[in-house]
């Protein structure tokens, strides 16, 4: 691993999506991840590969999870991790994302991430910008780092993801998470299977190489892996879905549900969870969940991927 | 200044004319049309040798924006009058979404007092259909069309109002003035920012169904048809609205249509890449859409192309998606895209040169679009051979905000007069 790891590099600037990723290339980055996976049960959880390069995480929108998933790899391999949280739009400020990124250039980063509430934002700065580019979650575009992450927990318990059935259940109009799965699991030869209610559907979704199925039942049937997205509360004002206890009547993973998958299904979900809405609480911690594992790997992707685009003399 | 423009094709679809022949343009009008006149002996005439080349009636586009008064970093009256005769226009009428709204006798007589400064084209000011295209209060059509207004519209700002539409259809029926509709139901295109369809379902923006569009454009012909009244509507781009139109049409429902060049040029595709040049109202949509647009194009149902020319800063468009400005610089591509119809069979040239001559000033109502002789003397000189690539950085427009930068295009205008007097060459 460590030399395949020296040897093959990433022959790109940024990770926009999952979208323009070649099945090697994601395989690489798995690979790479998996070799990482291991210093972050060190004692000293650190190696020197990135010392004396800058990260900044550029975050539009607020994150918990993937800001600090992102930092922890930045100090892991040494590198300068910098945070900058924008509350407002660069259209409130008056400034443009363009004029800030370009001042953010003018300091010399290595690479930039950036998460931001408008789909294709990260593309701008990507062509802009002569620095490496990370999608960090744009809009309901992409969410690169998030599915390679859910890539690598399937791949380290299935073995391998070709042939697997996957469901993926709930708001997949607004959820870039579904977006990134979708290319990602099929590049890679699962099955996948979308359910949600028809106001979360979006009309087209299987020019996407997916199976649109009516009822959540049918996703789940046999699945190998179910992955649950979470149910936004604000759409109920925007008539998408009448409450939350309706939906969680009939689009809720459950016990009784999840019996119609297989015997060793995988219950993922990108959180942060709304337990007892998409989620029973109980099947959440249950020995089927890998909800927390995902928040582990999620590190060693994010490390794999400031490696592989910093570490590697392509930034 | 008297002219002679020698030895072109000249077509007007008016008066069905199509051959090679010699214009003579005295005191403004056209004098005469001359077989094979001996040119000898004519004194104080300019002579132009425009063989090759052809004359039609000086193009009129009923759709532009010129920003002005009060977004005039966008555009004004001078840089769009400016770009509509490089682009081979003499007449064009601008949208009242100014600031303020032109919504009052006062703004359109500023309007046509510019225009007039400048000189160029003629500019022909539409109104609003309510007081600030608020959708609450008529704004007053008499003053408004004393004043030199050609037509009403809440253009950019749909009237969702049915009440109001008929009121408004009813009221400038009386003043025989036309009703030109931005079809949209706002609650539908509500946040959306591009086409609702694959595309979008890919890249997770905001979809605007056809379906926004259509319910509008079937109430107002309904509203037409109840009230007898000319409805004109702007910019189709959906399938499903020109079978309206069409359908209208047959039944006799006075309802006129125009469309925009990139609605038979581009689709949503044009966005995939996240381009803010590609976004505009309503939003390019699918393959099906744009070859249902050309089929109306072909066989009448849509009357007239106009640019719907909606320039705009750098700073407006170097943003977000989502935040973005919406709209694209079109006078100068306008008639370049539209050759292209001609170039794939979908138009005869006469065909063509009817739908941006005679038919949109039948539209509003304008004196325009012939070259029959006493005519004002607006000539377009068009070099359908010109081969010539989009550069925006040549724009005579503000408004540098195409997505067809790069393009290469045959035919172009190189010659626009304008009663008379050149306005542009580039012969």
């Amino acid at each position: 691993m460590e030399t395949e790891k020296n040897t093959r590099k990433l022959d790109r600037k940024d990770i926009l999506g999952i979208k323009e990723l070649s099945v090697e290339e994601i395989n690489l980055i798995l690979e790479t991840a998996d070799s990482f996976l291991e210093v972050s049960t060190r004692e000293i959880k650190k190696v020197p590969t990135l010392r004396g390069k800058t990260v900044i995480n550029l975050f539009y929108e607020a994150s918990t999870r993937t800001r600090t998933s992102f930092e922890i790899a930045g100090k892991r391999l040494s590198a300068d991790t910098v945070n900058i949280t924008a509350s407002t739009s660069s259209v409130v400020k008056g400034e443009t994302l363009i004029d800030t990124a370009r001042n953010l250039e003018s300091m010399n980063p290595d690479i930039i991430v950036i998460r931001h509430s408008a789909a294709g934002a990260p593309h701008i700065l990507a062509r802009v910008l002569k620095q490496s580019i990370i999608n960090a979650g744009d809009g309901a575009h992409e969410h690169p780092t998030q599915a390679l992450l859910d890539m690598m927990t399937i791949k380290s318990k299935k073995g391998a993801i070709a042939g697997l059935k996957v469901a993926i259940t709930g708001d997949i109009a607004h959820s870039r998470v579904a977006r990134s799965n979708i290319h990602g699991l099929t590049k890679m030869g699962a099955r996948v299977f979308l359910a949600g209610p028809a106001t979360m559907m979006p009309y087209g979704m299987e020019k996407m190489g997916v199976t649109v199925a009516g009822r959540i039942e049918e996703a789940i049937e046999d699945a190998d892996v179910v992955m649950a997205l979470r149910i936004q509360t604000e759409r109920e004002k925007q008539c998408i879905f009448p409450s939350l206890r309706e939906y969680a009547a009939h689009f809720s993973l459950n016990k009784r549900n999840i019996g119609l998958a297989r015997k060793d299904v995988m219950i993922m979900h990108p959180g942060p969870v709304n337990r007892g809405v998409e989620i029973s609480p109980d099947l959440a911690d249950s020995a089927s969940s890998v909800i927390l594992e995902q928040v582990t790997n999620g590190v060693a992707v994010r490390m794999a991927l400031l490696y592989l685009l910093a570490g590697s003399g392509n930034a | 200044m008297n002219l002679l423009l020698k030895g072109g094709r000249v077509i007007d679809p008016f008066t069905g004319l199509d051959k090679v022949q010699n214009l003579l343009i005295k005191e403004g009008r056209i004098a005469e049309i001359l077989d094979d006149a001996p040119i000898q002996g004519l004194s104080g005439v300019e002579v132009i040798d425009i063989a090759g080349k052809i004359a039609v009636p000086g193009l009129i586009d009923i759709h532009t924006h010129l920003r002005e008064p009060g977004n005039e970093y966008k555009e004004t009256i001078a840089s769009g009058s400016e770009a509509a005769a490089a682009g081979g226009f003499t007449s064009i009428a601008c949208m009242p979404n100014t600031n303020p709204v032109n919504d009052k006798r006062s703004t359109t007589e500023f309007i046509l007092k510019r225009a007039k400064e400048c000189g160029l084209v003629n500019v022909y000011p539409i109104a609003a259909i309510s007081l600030k295209s608020e959708g609450a209060l008529l704004s007053e059509y008499w003053d408004l069309k004393e004043a030199g207004a050609v037509g009403f519209s809440d253009d950019g700002r749909p009237v969702m109002n049915s009440a109001l539409m008929r009121r408004a259809l009813e009221y400038a029926s009386s003043l025989d003035m036309p009703i030109i509709s931005h079809c949209e139901d706002t609650n539908l295109s509500s946040g959306g920012v591009m086409h609702e369809g694959m595309v979008s379902a890919e890249l997770g923006l905001v979809g605007i169904p056809a379906a926004a569009e259509e319910v509008m454009v079937a109430r107002d012909i309904i509203l037409a048809g109840y009230t007898g009244a000319h409805i004109h509507i702007a910019h189709v781009s959906a399938a499903g609205a020109v079978r309206l139109v069409r359908e209208a049409k047959a039944r006799g429902v006075r309802v006129t249509a125009e469309t925009a060049p990139h609605y038979f040029t581009l689709t949503d595709e044009a966005v995939r890449a996240f381009d803010t040049f590609a976004r505009v109202y309503p939003p390019l949509r699918g393959q099906e859409d744009l070859e249902a647009v050309k089929e109306g194009l072909r066989d009448g149902t849509i009357d007239t192309i106009a640019s719907d020319h909606a320039p705009h800063a750098r700073t407006d468009k170097e943003l977000e998606f989502d935040y973005a400005a919406t709209g694209l610089t079109g006078l100068e591509t306008s008639l370049a895209l539209s050759l292209s119809l001609v170039q794939e069979g979908i138009l005869t040239l006469p065909e063509l040169i009817r739908k941006m001559t005679i038919n949109p000033a039948r539209v509003i109502h304008i004196p325009k679009g012939t070259l029959a002789e006493g005519a004002d003397a607006d000539i377009t000189v068009i070099d359908p051979d010109r081969q010539w690539v989009v550069d925006p950085g040549t724009f005579r427009s503000r408004g540098k905000n195409t997505p067809f930068g790069g393009r290469h295009l045959t035919g172009k205008a190189v010659m626009t007069i304008v009663g008379g007097k050149i306005s542009f060459q580039d012969m």
